[in-house]
């Protein structure tokens, strides 16, 4: 009897947790892109990824992987949570890019629009003092 | 009591949580913070700064994890001892207060790996270049559990760094 019910759960267990749906999921792709995005003009893709490896520096950041090529840099913080981030850089039109940042709070995706605002408002600061011969 | 208790956790919770929007904002801090991390060197030459910070973190015993030279970008970690004795002797003495009545075995800090970014930015007009040190570490204890991770912010270390890199930019210059 106990074989039954154990092999009864096991069934029913099977059919609501498919593993492997988190492998693809995701929050709705445009809201997100949106919130993880910023275009920046008259600004080189290397110029700009030198602002964002600043800004990760600001914000404590180790950088795990640069990538010029690609137009990545991966970098991790450890407080008292650890945060990972990637960012990357596109160029956009004739003298543009597109910076889009994604992090992990504890290895759990940070969806939070608010979070993204601040990152990029730090990285404002750092195009701003890249570009404009401010020390 | 029990309201005096719940205040004070409140405001325990309340001074280490971090909300979203101060997720990635940059620290009140951080021009002095940015500026202890940096060094300044009246060069031309990117590369050369580049290999004599990869040289100098070799001195250390660093090895290298991650590099693009094309964006200034070098990362490199060591494993090191973390033992305190300062802790050792809080240890001793809770175990002497404790008596016969201690039975739990006490971890403390045993090692740590500590990793370190730099990262060179040309400064505007050709005037040199500023190099940017960050330096995190993992504590783990005698337990095998991770008992710190943080940001490196001692003063100390990164001049006693920059003495160091300012001597192997020498050195590279020279050939030596």
């Amino acid at each position: 009897m106990r074989f039954i019910t154990a092999l009864s759960f096991v069934v029913l267990l099977s059919g609501c947790a498919p593993l492997d749906s988190h492998v693809t999921e995701g929050a709705s792709q445009l809201q997100l892109r949106q919130i993880q995005t910023r275009e920046y003009d008259a600004i080189t893709k290397e110029r700009a990824l030198r602002a964002v490896l600043a800004t990760m520096q600001d914000l404590d950041f180790v950088i795990d992987k640069a990538d010029l090529d690609l137009g990545s840099v991966t970098g991790t913080r450890l407080s008292h949570v650890v945060i990972k981030m990637t960012v990357i850089v596109r160029e956009r039109g004739a003298d543009g890019v597109a910076v889009r940042a994604n992090a992990n709070l504890n290895d759990r995706p940070v969806e939070s629009p608010e979070s993204y605002q601040s990152f990029f408002t730090s990285l404002d600061k750092s195009i701003f003092l890249l570009q404009n011969k401010v020390d | 009591m029990r309201l005096i208790m719940a205040a004070l956790l409140l405001a325990l919770a309340g001074g280490c949580a971090t909300g979203p929007a101060l997720l990635f904002a940059v620290p009140p801090d951080n021009l002095a913070q940015r500026q202890i991390q940096t060094r300044v060197f009246a060069t031309q030459d990117e590369k050369q700064i580049l290999a004599a910070s990869a040289a100098v973190l070799q001195d250390m015993g660093y090895t290298l994890e991650e590099s693009e030279t094309r964006l200034g970008v070098l990362t490199a970690s060591k494993m090191a001892d973390a033992t305190s004795g300062v802790q050792i002797g809080l240890v001793i003495l809770s175990v002497m207060l404790d008596g016969d009545h201690h039975h739990q075995q006490v971890a403390v800090d045993k090692e740590q790996k500590i990793r370190a970014t730099l990262v060179v930015l040309p400064r505007q007009g050709g005037d040199g270049y500023a190099v940017r040190l960050t330096l995190q570490r993992v504590v783990w204890n005698t337990a095998g559990q991770v008992s710190r991770t943080e940001t490196i912010k001692n003063n100390e270390v990164y001049s006693d760094f920059f003495d160091k890199l300012g001597k192997s930019v020498f050195l590279e210059a020279q050939r030596l």
